[in-house]
């Protein structure tokens, strides 16, 4: 997992013994990789090596870097790390650069017009996989926010309060590969309702939610904030339902690059990973989050009333419904990228069908969910880290169920509503 | 004839006005931020980016005025490609009528395709999302010049021609001299109409790719639901609109002959 950092190390050592990349390529075309390395390892303190070259960063390779973004609350870190200088701390010089889909996105980051980008966290197993795309590896060594999504309701929909009234309905979520979509199918799914038979499932690109929800285009969305509160804001919509109540703490957006990019700029995107995580641990502090509303409000950002954002991130909103409701956690942020988190992601990427070939699941989200290089971020940065790397989730809709990590088939299987 | 002129110029003013008055009417009495912006708030919205449209906030902030240069920026390189390549197309389909018969099915089948279709394609190929914008323009310009070209020299007099092979001009000579003469008022029809279709592809490709432009301007305020400066917006792609036609317009003038 943090072959990338380990192996940029080995490499140099490397070239540095043979005089230069073809003594070393000629050698190792020789006796293989692993020989190699263990040859050298035996006249050269390589451990050694990769604990100086982690604990001392060079300077970054590349100073000027652009790193895409969707206009939604859940890109707060990656967002307001411009304007507070969290990039700037680190020596780099950030441009973000707003994008007008998630297949923009997608396609921006693949194409390398942006050096790393915001994603929704099923996206890079997804592109990595090369399901829903090219085949393209990536990393993913933070998650943005957690929690922070909702169900909204169309208004003339008030009476509603049960998936099973939602048969029928059509739905948007910004993506197929999202925790909005596997969330919302999880929760129909829970209620009843199969997803694929009784109601409507539509990508729909979060900015033009709330026009489409107007419009009567759609019943309701599984979205990012700012998207449900600016429904009740434009009085539309109500919110149904918070996802922190289907699945607490889930995960959601999350900060992500080409392995390539990871591999052939060590230095740069440790320092990238850095900002992000310090200003990621600041939005977690909720004596933060109205300076930070102010601050990504602007039309350079998300360009959404300061008011709206407010609601969104102190968790004291009206929910169209009448009452003001206070829910602090309501959003939160964390970036601890845990495998089991992709492993739930995986396992309903089967559930519907979208990952039809087998995977070792602990495999891909080993190599996907960099975990371990968050967690060397966090503790350089002097946060605490959590040392464990899985563990069980709770969901809390109706009865408690529990997604153990270590049994992913015997789960996908204790589902009634599936495909397949 | 000037009496003329006046009269239309006053129905026009007359026109605009009741429209006005009808649209501020509808509006009139409805909650402010709740429904469709009247002309006045439009106004005042237009005032105030006009104050500054050069302004530069980063990339995703830009005035108004710069978002027009990136727009018609992108379509003039866009435009020119694709006029270059249907008028060299035109001419030599226009001149040979079996290879004009042979291309034209093909042609009939690319010609429907809304340019923004092939947008996902483009991006998946040349992996930049400018230069895919920019072939997004090629496609939208090429086939009613071509078309336009390949009618006006398919139908330009025999006489004009054999004069020149009587005369033993050369190729090139006989191509500037009598074909592209001949056949300019209809290929100047073809390019006023492309460079509308252009216009018209560039607000929607620039919403799909973001970035900058005036299709990207419309975009970012939609999500915000600002919808005076849409429809500043959208007056403001009108009227370039028109500025674009009339420039065409007046060179189709010029270079209209009478047989």
């Amino acid at each position: 997992m943090d072959d990338i950092f380990g192996r940029a190390v080995e490499r140099s050592v490397e070239r540095a013994i043979f005089g230069g990349e073809v003594g070393r390529r000629a050698f190792i075309g020789r006796v293989g990789a692993s020989a190699a390395a263990a040859a050298l390892a035996s006249v050269f303190p390589m451990a050694a090596a990769r604990a100086i070259a982690q604990d001392k960063p060079g300077p970054p390779e590349k100073k000027d870097l652009k790193v895409g973004f969707i206009p939604i609350t859940c890109a707060t870190p990656i967002i307001m790390a411009e304007p507070m200088g969290f990039y700037k701390k680190q020596g780099l010089n950030v441009q973000v650069t707003k994008a007008s889909s998630w297949a923009m996105i997608r396609d921006l980051s693949i194409n390398g017009e942006t050096d790393a980008t915001h994603m929704l966290s099923p996206m890079p197993l997804a592109i990595s996989l090369g399901v829903g795309s090219q085949s393209v590896p990536y990393v993913m060594p933070a998650v943005e926010n957690i929690n922070g999504q909702a169900i909204t309701l169309a208004t003339k929909h008030k009476g509603v309060t049960s998936p099973l009234q939602m048969k029928g309905f059509k739905f948007g979520v910004p993506f197929d590969f999202s925790m909005h979509n596997f969330l919302l199918r999880y929760y129909l799914a829970e209620g009843g309702v199969d997803p694929d038979k009784d109601v409507q499932i539509r990508s729909v690109p979060p900015p033009e939610m709330v026009a489409n929800l107007r419009a009567g285009n759609l019943d309701g969305y599984l979205a990012p904030d700012p998207f449900n509160q600016r429904a009740v804001f434009e009085d539309v919509g109500f919110i149904h339902l918070l996802s922190k109540d289907i699945w607490p703490g889930h995960p959601c957006c999350a900060f992500a690059a080409k392995r390539e990019f990871a591999s052939s700029a060590p230095n740069t995107f440790r320092a990238l990973l850095s900002a992000i995580v310090d200003a990621t641990q600041y939005a977690r502090d909720r004596g933060h989050r109205k300076e930070i509303a102010a601050a990504i409000a602007p039309k350079n950002f998300l360009n959404q009333p300061v008011e709206v954002l407010e609601q969104v991130l102190t968790g004291v909103y009206p929910d169209g419904l009448g009452n003001t409701k206070t829910v602090p956690d309501r959003i939160d942020f964390d970036p601890f990228p845990y495998h089991s988190m992709a492993i739930w992601i995986l396992t309903q990427m089967k559930r519907w069908g979208y990952l039809k070939s087998d995977v070792t699941y602990r495999k891909v989200a080993d190599e996907v969910f960099l975990a371990g290089a968050c967690r060397d971020a966090l503790k350089t940065l002097g946060y605490r880290a959590p040392e464990t790397t899985s563990v069980k989730h709770v969901f809390a809709l109706g009865k408690t169920k529990v997604f153990d990590p270590d049994k992913p088939d015997e789960y996908l299987a204790s589902f009634a509503i599936r495909k397949v | 004839m000037r009496r003329d002129r006046l009269r239309v110029a006053a129905y026009s003013v007359l026109i605009g006005t009741v429209l006005l008055a009808l649209w501020q009417a509808a509006v009139a009495g409805k909650p402010a931020g709740k429904s469709i912006p009247g002309p006045a708030a439009v106004a005042a919205t237009a005032a105030h980016m006009l104050a500054h449209p050069f302004y530069d906030n980063g990339p995703n902030d830009k005035g108004i005025g710069l978002q027009l240069a990136a727009s018609l920026g992108r379509m003039a390189i866009g435009y020119t490609i694709a006029s270059v390549i249907a008028i060299s197309l035109g001419v030599v389909l226009g001149l040979s009528p079996t290879l004009y018969r042979a291309v034209n099915p093909y042609v009939q089948v690319l010609k429907p395709i809304s340019p923004l279709a092939w947008m996902p394609l483009f991006l998946y190929t040349i992996r930049d999302s400018a230069q895919a914008a920019v072939l997004v323009i090629v496609m939208s310009s090429l086939w009613p010049t071509l078309a336009n070209t390949a009618f006006g020299v398919a139908s330009i007099k025999r006489d004009y021609l054999n004069v020149a092979a009587i005369l033993q001009l050369s190729w090139p000579r006989r191509l500037v001299t009598v074909i592209l003469p001949a056949a300019a008022p209809a290929i100047v029809a073809g390019l006023r109409i492309s460079v509308g279709s252009a216009w018209v592809a560039i607000v929607a490709a620039e919403m799909l790719i973001g970035g900058t432009g005036i299709g990207y301007f419309v975009w970012n305020e939609w999500n915000n639901l600002a919808l005076t400066s849409v429809i500043f917006a959208i007056l403001a792609i009108g009227l370039i609109g028109v500025l674009l036609d009339a420039g065409l317009g007046r060179l189709s003038r010029r270079l209209s002959y009478q047989e």
